[in-house]
This record gives C-alpha cells, sequence and structure tokens, in this order.
C-alpha cells in the first residue's frame, strides 16, 4: 500500500460509564503518541449524533483514511459507526472498533489503574490492525424470479400457493403422480372430522387454477446446483429431463408411516397400523363387522422402541379413529394402551374428553413395561401392565391397531446430498436453528417445511408452509441477495486442493474444482457467511480470510505483548 | 395506491418475526409494542428448552435486526386505539405514552437511574427486583431509553440535572399518531395466570411456593439474585418440586386446554437447578408429559439419566407449609395410596392465559375471539387468520406454541400479509 496512513482515534466516555473508570483523557493522550495516528480526541458520547459529527469532520480535516473508535460494544454500535465512516466518503471496512467498555471499565470496575492500562493495550492494538485494513465491498447478484417447491403434500402446496399470491412462479414437484401427500390415504381429520378427500378437493383445486403455479407430476430431482437466486434444478418428468431455473428451493417432501416389521406380531391383517386402519375405514369398513374389541398400542417403536422420538400425532390420530370406531358402532369395545398422552393445545385435550365420553377406554402402562401381543389359535390377547392399578390386564382383541411414528422417507438422504442440506440425528431434515430458523436450512436460498422437518399435525404443516414461503419471498422480492463482504478467498498459487476446507465449510461455499493448474479450492461469495472456518484449518495458509487476515491478526498480537516503551 | 405498509401489534418473537420477513421483502412495518421494549416473554426466559440455548442471548440480536431495520418503526409504550377501513386500506389510530425521556437525545447511559432515589419492583423481573424510578426493563433492553415512571416520580429533579444529553422531559404528554397499512398482525402472546385463586397450592400465603416465570428469573445470572435459587428465608434450595397444570386442563375456570410449554419449561428448569446445585434433589409432578416436539423426548431422557431429574405422575390435592417454611405435598400415585412428598421450594407450572386487555383490542380490530379468549380463525386448520379479512394472527395469542412455533406461525402470517401488499390478492382496487 503506498497511501499514506492517517488514523483517526476516538474514545468514548459514555457518560460515567466508560469515564468514570477508566481515564479517558490519558488514553487519548497515549492514543496520539502511536505510530500513524494523526488525530485522536474523546468525546462525552462517540455515538450522539454530536459525536458521530465530530469523526466526520475530523475524517475531512485531518484527512483520515482509517478510523478507531474505542467505546462500547461493536454489537450494537458497530453498524453505526461504519455508516458514518461511509458518509464521510470513506469505505466502511477501514474502521476498526475496540470495545472498552465491556472488557475495561465494566470488568475493572474496582481497578482504575489497570483498567485504563488496559484500554491504552487494546487501542494500541486496534490501531495496529487498523493499519492494514483493506477496502471491502459487499457482492450482490441477481435472483431468479421464481421458486421450486419438492412435494405437493398439504405443506408443500400451501407454500406453492402462497409465493405464487405473493406474485412469484413457483414450479410444485411431485413424485407421485397427484398431490395430497399423506391425506390422500386418510379417512377422517381430527379435530373436525371432516373427510380427508373434501378438505383436499378444495385445496388441491386452488392451486391447479393458479395461473402462477407449474405443476411437475410424476417427477423426480436428479440434480440440484447453484446457490441463492441462481439455481437449476434437472427433472425427470414423466421419462423426459427438465432444467429449471429457480432462485429458492424448498423442501416439502413429508415423511412416512414407520413398518413395525417384527413387533407387536404385527401382520398387517389382524394387527395392522392406524394408517392401514385409516385405509379400511375409509373404503367404507367404519362399522368393522364382526369386530368386538379393538385395542390400540401407542408408542408402538417410539419413544425409545426403535426410534428415540415422540411422533407427536399419533395420541391424537388413536383418538381419533378410536372415537369414530365407537361413535359408528356403540357396541365395539375400544382400548387405547398408552404412557403419555400428546393431546396438547388447545382443542385436543377437549377431543380427548370427547372420546372418552363416548366410550374409549384408557388404560395407562408405564413405558419400562410396553404391553405384549399374544397370539394363540388364531386369537389375541394384549397384556398391558396397568400403571395405576399396578397389575396385567390382558385384554382380547380381534383388531390391534399399532400407533406407530412418522419416519423420514428412504429417499430423502439422497435429496439431502444433492441439495448439501443435513439430515439430523433423528434422520428429518435439519433446520438452520432449532430455536431460531425453524424453515430454514443453513444454506442460503433453501428451506422446509411440513413433516419432512419432524412429525407434526395439519395445522402446524399449514403454518410452517405459509412460513417457507415467507422467508422464500425475501429473496425473490429483493430482486438481489447481498453477501457479506468479509469473506475468505483462495491463493490458487499456494492451494494444492487437498478439500480440507471444502469439508469443513457449514454452508457449501468453498469447492475444490479443477483448474488448468490443476485442483484448487474456489469460493463462492455469495455462499460465504465469514465465518472463518475454511481459513482457519487451511494447512497451506492459501485462503485469506478477509478483514481478518493473518497479517492484521498477528500484528493485532504482535502489538499486545510489546510493551509501552519500545513503541512509543 | 395500496398501501404497502403492514401494521403488527405485539413485539414478542412472533411479532418480530412478522416484521423482520416483511421488511426484508422490502416492505414498511410499523410495530406497536405495549412496553418499554420489544422481545416479549423469551426476553425474560433463562435458558431455552430444548437446546439450553440462552434466551436473552439468542433473542438481543434478533431484537437489535428488528429495531434497527431501515422498513420498521418500532413504537414501544404504544397501543392501537382504532382503526377504520378494510384490507388493503386500513387507518390505524397508535395512543404512544410519554416516556419522559426524549427519545432522540437518550443514549441509554443509565446516569439518571443511578441518581434517581425512588425503589419500585421491576415488572420484568416478575416484581422481584427493585429498579429506579428512571428506568430499562432490562439490560438488553432495544430501545435502549430510559422512562421516567411518572406514577411513582416526586419530580425531584435529580435526573434532570444529572442527563449530560438534556433528555428528560418531566411534561411528555401522551400523543394520538395515525398509520394507512394494508393488513395487520396480531401477536400480543400470553400472560401466566395468577395461582393467588387456586388455593390448594398457597401461592402468596406460603413463602417458598412461586411461579415458574418467577423461577426463570430466579435463576438467570442476570437476574435478581445473580442466578441463585434462593428461598425467602436466603437459605439455597436442596430440594424443589414443579408441579404441572397449575389452573390448566382444569375445567374450574372454564380452562382445559393444555399450554404445551410447561411440561417441557419445567424439565428444563429442572436440569438447570441441577446444574447450578448438582447435590439438590429436583421432582416434576405432573399428569401426561407433553413431550412432542422436535427433540423433546431426548431432552426428558437427559433430564432422568443425567441430570436425575424424578418425574412423578400425581396431582397434587393439597400442599401444607411446615413450620420452617418447607412445604407437604400430598398427591396420589396410585388408587389406594396417598404420598407425601417434603421439599424446601415449590414451583407452579402455571396456566398461560391471553394477554390483558386482548378482548378490548379484538373489540378494535372488529375480530372475533373463541371462548378461551384466544383469537378465533377464519378456516380450521389455517392458523394465520382472523375473522376479519386482512387481520393475521401469529403466536400465542391464536393458540398455546412453544418459541420455534412462534416464529414460524410469524412468518406464516408475514406471508399472508405479502400476499395483501406484494401480490395484492384481496386488494379490490388493485
Ligand atoms: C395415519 C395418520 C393419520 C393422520 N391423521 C391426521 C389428522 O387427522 N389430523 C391432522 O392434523 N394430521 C394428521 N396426520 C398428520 C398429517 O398427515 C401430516 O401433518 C401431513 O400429511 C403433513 O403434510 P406434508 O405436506 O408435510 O407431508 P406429506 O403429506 O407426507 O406430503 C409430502 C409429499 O412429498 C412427496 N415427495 C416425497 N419425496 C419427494 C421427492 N423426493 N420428490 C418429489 N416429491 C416427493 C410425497 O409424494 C408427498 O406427496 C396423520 C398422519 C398419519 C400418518
Ligand atoms: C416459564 C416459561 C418458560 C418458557 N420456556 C420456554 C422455552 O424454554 N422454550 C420455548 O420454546 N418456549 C418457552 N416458553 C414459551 C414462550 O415463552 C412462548 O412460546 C413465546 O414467548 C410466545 O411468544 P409470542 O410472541 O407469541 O408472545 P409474547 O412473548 O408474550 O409477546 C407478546 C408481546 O406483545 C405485547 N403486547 C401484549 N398486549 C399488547 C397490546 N395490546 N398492544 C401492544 N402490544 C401488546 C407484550 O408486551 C409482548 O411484548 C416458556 C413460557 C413460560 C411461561
Ligand atoms: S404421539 Fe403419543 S403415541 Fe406417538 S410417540 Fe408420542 S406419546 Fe407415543
Ligand atoms: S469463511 Fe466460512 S463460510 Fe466462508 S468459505 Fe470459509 S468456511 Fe465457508
Amino acid at each position: 500500500m503506498t497511501e499514506e496512513l492517517r488514523i483517526g482515534v476516538f474514545i468514548c466516555h459514555c457518560g460515567i460509564n466508560i469515564g468514570g473508570v477508566v481515564d479517558v483523557p490519558a488514553v487519548v493522550e497515549y492514543a496520539s503518541t502511536l505510530e500513524n495516528v494523526v488525530h485522536a480526541e474523546r468525546n462525552l458520547y462517540t455515538c450522539s449524533s454530536d459525536g458521530l459529527e465530530s469523526i466526520k469532520s475530523a475524517i475531512n480535516e485531518y484527512e483520515l483514511n482509517r478510523v478507531v473508535v474505542a467505546s462500547c460494544t461493536p454489537r450494537t454500535h458497530e453498524p453505526l459507526f461504519r455508516a458514518t465512516c461511509e458518509e464521510a466518503g470513506l469505505n466502511r471496512y477501514l474502521f476498526e472498533f475496540v470495545n472498552i467498555r465491556d472488557q475495561c471499565s465494566w470488568v475493572h470496575m474496582h481497578e482504575l489503574e489497570k483498567a485504563t492500562e488496559k484500554a491504552k493495550d487494546l487501542v494500541r492494538m486496534g490501531v495496529a490492525k487498523a493499519a492494514l485494513l483493506e477496502p471491502l465491498e459487499e457482492l450482490t447478484s441477481e435472483v431468479t424470479p421464481s421458486a421450486v417447491v419438492i412435494g405437493a403434500g398439504i405443506s408443500g402446496m400451501t407454500a406453492a400457493l402462497s409465493i405464487a399470491k405473493n406474485g412469484f412462479h413457483v414450479h410444485l414437484i411431485e413424485k407421485k403422480r397427484e398431490m395430497g401427500g399423506m391425506l390422500r390415504r386418510l379417512y377422517k381429520l381430527y379435530p373436525t372430522e371432516e373427510l380427508a378427500a373434501e378438505f383436499l378437493e378444495q385445496r388441491i383445486k386452488a392451486v391447479e387454477e393458479h395461473e402462477r403455479v407449474e405443476l411437475h407430476l410424476s417427477a423426480s430431482i436428479k440434480a440440484v446446483e447453484g446457490y441463492v437466486g441462481k439455481f437449476k434444478v434437472i427433472l425427470d418428468e414423466n421419462g423426459a429431463e427438465k432444467s429449471i431455473d429457480t432462485g429458492v428451493i424448498i423442501v416439502a417432501t413429508g415423511a412416512k408411516e414407520f413398518e413395525p416389521e417384527g413387533l407387536y406380531e404385527y401382520d398387517g391383517e389382524k394387527v395392522i397400523t392406524q394408517l392401514q386402519l385409516e385405509e379400511k375405514l375409509k373404503r367404507g369398513d367404519s362399522k368393522l363387522d364382526g369386530i368386538e374389541n379393538v385395542v390400540m398400542i401407542q408408542c408402538a417403536g417410539a419413544r425409545g422402541e426403535v426410534v428415540g422420538y415422540c411422533s407427536k400425532i399419533c395420541c391424537m390420530n388413536a383418538i381419533k379413529n378410536a372415537k369414530l370406531i365407537k361413535e359408528a358402532n356403540p357396541d365395539i369395545n375400544v382400548f387405547i394402551a398408552h404412557n403419555e398422552l400428546q393431546a396438547y393445545g388447545e382443542e385436543y385435550e377437549l377431543y380427548y374428553r370427547d372420546a372418552k365420553k363416548a366410550g374409549v377406554r384408557f388404560l395407562r402402562f408405564p413405558l419400562e413395561r410396553r404391553p405384549k401381543v399374544i397370539k394363540s389359535e388364531g386369537k389375541l390377547v394384549v397384556d398391558v401392565f396397568h400403571e395405576r392399578l399396578q397389575m396385567n390386564i390382558p385384554l382380547e382383541a380381534d383388531l390391534v391397531v399399532l400407533s406407530v411414528p412418522l419416519v423420514q422417507n428412504p429417499d430423502a438422504e439422497k435429496l439431502s446430498k444433492m441439495l448439501k442440506v443435513p439430515l439430523g440425528q433423528d434422520k428429518f431434515f435439519f433446520e438452520a436453528h432449532v430455536k431460531l430458523r425453524p424453515v430454514d436450512f443453513a444454506t442460503d436460498g433453501i428451506f422446509l417445511c411440513g413433516t419432512a422437518q419432524g412429525p407434526k399435525d395439519i395445522e402446524e404443516s399449514i403454518s410452517q408452509g405459509y412460513a417457507a414461503a415467507s422467508r422464500a419471498t425475501i429473496p425473490l422480492a429483493k430482486g438481489y441477495v447481498s453477501s457479506e463482504a468479509i469473506i475468505s478467498s483462495v491463493d490458487e498459487a499456494i492451494c494444492v486442493g487437498c478439500g480440507i476446507c471444502e469439508s469443513v465449510c457449514p454452508y457449501g461455499a468453498v469447492e475444490v474444482v479443477e483448474t488448468e493448474e490443476g485442483r484448487r479450492a474456489k469460493v463462492t461469495g455469495v455462499k460465504c457467511k465469514g465465518c472463518g472456518t475454511c481459513g482457519s484449518s487451511c494447512i497451506k495458509r492459501a485462503i485469506k480470510m478477509h478483514h481478518f487476515t493473518d497479517e492484521q491478526l498477528i500484528a493485532q498480537e504482535r502489538t499486545a505483548l510489546v510493551t509501552e516503551e519500545v513503541v512509543s | 395506491m395500496k398501501d404497502r405498509a403492514v401494521l403488527v401489534i405485539g413485539g414478542g418473537v412472533a411479532g418480530m418475526q412478522a416484521a423482520f420477513d416483511l421488511a426484508e421483502a422490502g416492505i414498511k412495518v410499523c410495530l406497536v409494542e405495549r412496553t418499554l421494549s420489544i422481545g416479549g416473554r423469551m426476553a425474560q426466559l433463562d435458558k431455552t428448552f430444548p437446546t439450553n440455548d440462552c434466551a436473552i442471548c439468542i433473542l438481543a440480536p434478533k431484537m437489535m435486526d428488528c429495531y434497527r431495520h431501515e422498513n420498521i418503526e418500532v413504537l414501544t409504550l404504544s397501543e392501537v386505539t382504532a382503526i377504520e377501513g378494510e384490507i388493503g386500506s386500513f387507518k390505524v389510530k397508535i395512543r404512544r405514552k410519554p416516556r419522559f425521556v426524549d427519545e432522540a437525545k437518550c443514549n441509554g447511559c443509565g446516569d439518571c437511574a443511578r441518581v434517581c432515589p425512588m425503589g419500585i419492583l421491576n415488572k420484568f423481573d416478575m416484581d422481584l427486583r427493585v429498579r429506579s424510578g428512571a428506568y430499562i426493563p432490562f439490560m438488553q433492553a432495544v430501545p435502549l431509553i430510559y422512562a421516567l415512571d411518572r406514577d411513582k416520580c416526586m419530580r425531584c429533579g435529580l435526573c434532570e440535572a444529572v442527563c449530560g444529553k438534556d433528555a428528560i422531559r418531566y411534561d411528555q404528554k401522551p400523543e394520538i399518531v395515525e398509520r394507512n397499512v394494508s393488513a395487520i398482525i396480531v401477536a400480543i402472546g400470553f400472560d401466566p395466570l395468577d395461582p393467588s385463586g387456586l388455593t390448594e397450592y398457597g401461592y402468596g400465603r406460603y413463602d417458598n411456593v412461586i411461579t415458574a416465570l418467577e423461577f426463570e428469573r430466579l435463576i438467570c445470572a442476570a437476574g435478581p439474585t445473580g442466578g441463585h435459587v434462593i428461598r425467602k428465608d436466603g437459605k439455597e434450595v436442596k430440594r424443589i418440586a414443579w408441579i404441572q397444570c397449575v389452573g390448566a386442563r382444569d375445567t374450574r375456570d372454564n380452562r382445559p386446554y393444555c399450554c404445551s410449554v410447561c411440561c417441557m419449561h419445567a424439565t428444563k428448569e429442572a436440569i438447570l437447578t441441577k446444574e447450578h446445585y448438582p447435590e439438590a434433589a429436583t421432582f416434576v409432578l405432573y399428569t401426561d408429559l407433553r413431550c412432542f416436539g422436535k427433540g423433546f423426548q431426548e431432552y426428558v431422557n437427559r433430564a432422568e439419566d443425567d441430570y436425575e431429574v424424578k418425574y412423578i405422575r400425581g396431582k397434587p390435592g393439597e400442599i401444607r407449609e411446615k413450620e420452617n417454611k418447607n412445604l407437604e405435598i400430598f398427591y396420589s400415585p396410585s388408587s389406594d395410596r396417598v404420598e407425601k412428598l417434603e421439599v424446601d421450594m415449590v414451583v407452579l407450572s402455571t396456566a398461560l392465559i391471553p394477554s390483558e386487555g386482548v378482548e378490548a383490542l379484538a373489540e378494535i380490530l372488529g375480530t372475533e375471539l373463541d371462548k378461551y379468549k384466544f383469537f378465533k380463525l377464519k378456516d380450521s386448520y389455517n392458523p394465520t387468520e382472523t375473522t376479519r379479512a386482512g387481520i393475521f394472527v401469529a403466536g400465542y395469542c391464536q393458540a398455546p406454541r412453544d418459541i420455534p412455533e412462534c416464529i414460524a406461525h410469524g412468518s406464516a402470517t408475514a406471508s399472508r400479509a405479502m400476499e395483501v401488499v406484494l401480490g395484492g390478492s384481496y386488494d379490490r382496487r388493485a
């Protein structure tokens, strides 16, 4: 760099928050002795409009080309000071923040001198780094204004329709010949007890009729390339290959019922799953002719038996089917053997009470002593250990219904690899943050909703469908995506293409590609979040993490160790 | 011309998420919050189940993102008083209560709070800590602007004298502002039930029976006791029991519903207790354990196996206070037995009920409530839309849900509002 360095340092009293502990005038005086510092001043509140004005006028008056502010925390104030530099014509990344509130006045509140000394050290380090700062630019990239939704169950249909209503073209991709997903196979729905077929009919119609939804039925994904704003999805639609350009992708591929092979004498005839029961009821067999005793067993294969989790919907589903059977034929005895009962929320508790009123009998077993199904001479007995009575109760059954959990589709793993998005321990798609980002993937531009994310009822699947639509609409409505300015880059002359960076990057932003010189890592700027993981793992030091370069950090560390006398 | 703007009422996680998504999509948002700070109930929590993330640490950046967004106008200490018009063109009147501090001048240094001689119980800390008359509800409050509690203030003039920014305004008056919006999202959350009326638990009578939200403040390192769970007599807890479904799943007061989050927050609080006090004994007395969410069963397993939290099925019939202020809980684990459990603190997982003032707001908005005063939906299975076109509902005020569900729900209503603003799907004049 040839230009002369002219660094300005601004030190904040923050009223008495910093000034009451740190000797601010002494720090200012010290700062003005540091190399390359041409101006140092103190402000009562650097963040107040007076303080910001003062930064701007100093940039002009002293022709500052680097600014250091020593005050509170970058967490809240860095954007403000960066913007101020920019207003005065300085690149916003030629700014360095030094935190002398949290790190000095607060933690050393009773050690005034030491707090002041530490503030001087931190300012010296900040100035050392500032000297090496480089101007950076945020990259922007255009967004193809359309969306791809994978899976046309209720959550995918909801997402697709909402994005279309928001004004964007949507490709809805379904591997089956028809839309509807799991609901196609169901009889009636809790808690309204409307027919699943009727529920679906009007919703399918709305999707079919919307001009901006383009349906791809009997279609499967072959490959996915690109990144947020510029994805390319290759389809096999009815045997023909198709390529779709899209800005965003939503995963709504649902889940399937667990197959209880080898558990509870499951045979698909006398011992069946809830879904098989629904199909039976749907066929018009709701009277269940010839059957006197039905026993439902909850958590079959769930909560530690085969899978670890609770599947959220099977309790309500059992209650629904039990109630429907009982109401259609009051003479049938219907028992539900359960451990906990997930009748959560506003409505389900009442529905559970209604089922009790209708005569469904509930027996609770401890999880350590699950029921046993005993088959002998064509007869079925379910032996339930009754928790409250502390005794075994044998229940004769003509039909045993297993409430099995929802599990991930077998082809989800392939899809997760194509999209480079993760599955969790439970094999469901794994969102970016369990608490804060329920429908985002960590990778920008890819979202998820419905039972692909984990078991949930229709209402929550719809809620997530709309949520994914909102998140996906954002880049489409903006028309562009901007990436961080603070990203990494690879020096191809040093890189040996080992691929360590590619394997550690949580955002799929580094890829090893073939170049004329051989295999080299390449960073896709818009994908990079600037976390620095690749930079710190590169054994050849080929990766430069901008704004936190090796030179900048080493300069900072060196000055940290150098004493005051040597510097001045 | 459509009004390319949306009103969001309530600045909890659900409302903030809705506002943020809309703003990111280029839509102007006016976020109206009744209290001094956005953040809602989540800001009061210590950690969050099932990941044990520190609540305020993950929430504060979201609060800042919202507040700093160029498309979001945050109006705190504000309430909606009237609306006119219809979907696509609502005219909203908002009453802004005075802060008695000039918002543009205050920079949050807190000098006023340090000199104010008043001592007033801090509602944010569930009245467990005293704050001064010039205050912010909590350290990370957004916006970081102090306010004067003029109900209690004696106008001694100390804060005015010390404020270096000349920001104190003793005579500020309430203001009415008007905004034109295309759609409205209601996200006013919940209040915990005051369990004093449920006499069997002794809340308010017994020293060491507290509510779960009070417990969250106690165990929080930034809370009134610096994270120490101490009894009224200053002793740290050794044996502590949570009682579930207090006032919930209970037909007595028309609250048969399940609040959906309490089994897990009790589990969390028991785990946190064991992390602070490995020697303590922790019990959760429950009816059905609602462990249905992602990672919840695994969380309960960890509580049992790694933290030795003891789950006991049984709802107490009665609690008695002993002379040493310990508590005896009577419950029946099976049909023929009554057992007694002695602990030194009881935490009540109280029912969560629609926020105070929900009826008045529903009246103003012209939307219907259901029989428990949650916002009623236009269509079952579609949890986003109220009974009035263009008014959507997000978060706990529609029905019980936890934080990630509230966030998804907030985003969900944002998409519904986008349908109006971007797509003009309901705008008859578009
Ligand atoms: C027996 C049973 C009864 C139930 N009863 C009720 C009830 O009464 N009330 C209630 O609220 N909930 C009920 N549920 C839950 C309900 O079924 C789900 O909430 C809902 O179906 C979830 O919708 P979804 O769109 O997320 O997934 P799904 O309905 O599973 O739809 C996913 C779609 O994606 C497609 N797909 C999958 N992989 C791909 C791929 N790679 N490429 C393209 N397409 C793909 C599938 O073919 C399917 O069409 C029940 C569930 C079960 C198992
Ligand atoms: C003790 C306890 C522990 C919990 N722990 C967890 C946990 O660990 N993990 C988890 O996921 N969930 C937990 N929860 C649940 C969680 O708190 C809620 O799911 C979540 O806070 C609800 O968010 P919300 O935005 O809907 O409502 P709120 O957080 O209640 O926010 C509503 C906002 O609206 C404002 N408001 C109210 N009325 C008006 C009005 N008329 N005008 C303007 N503004 C108004 C309020 O001041 C508030 O800021 C816990 C709950 C409790 C009680
Ligand atoms: S929802 Fe009910 S049946 Fe299903 S796993 Fe959970 S507790 Fe068991
Ligand atoms: S800095 Fe982080 S996001 Fe960027 S390429 Fe490296 S590992 Fe990936």
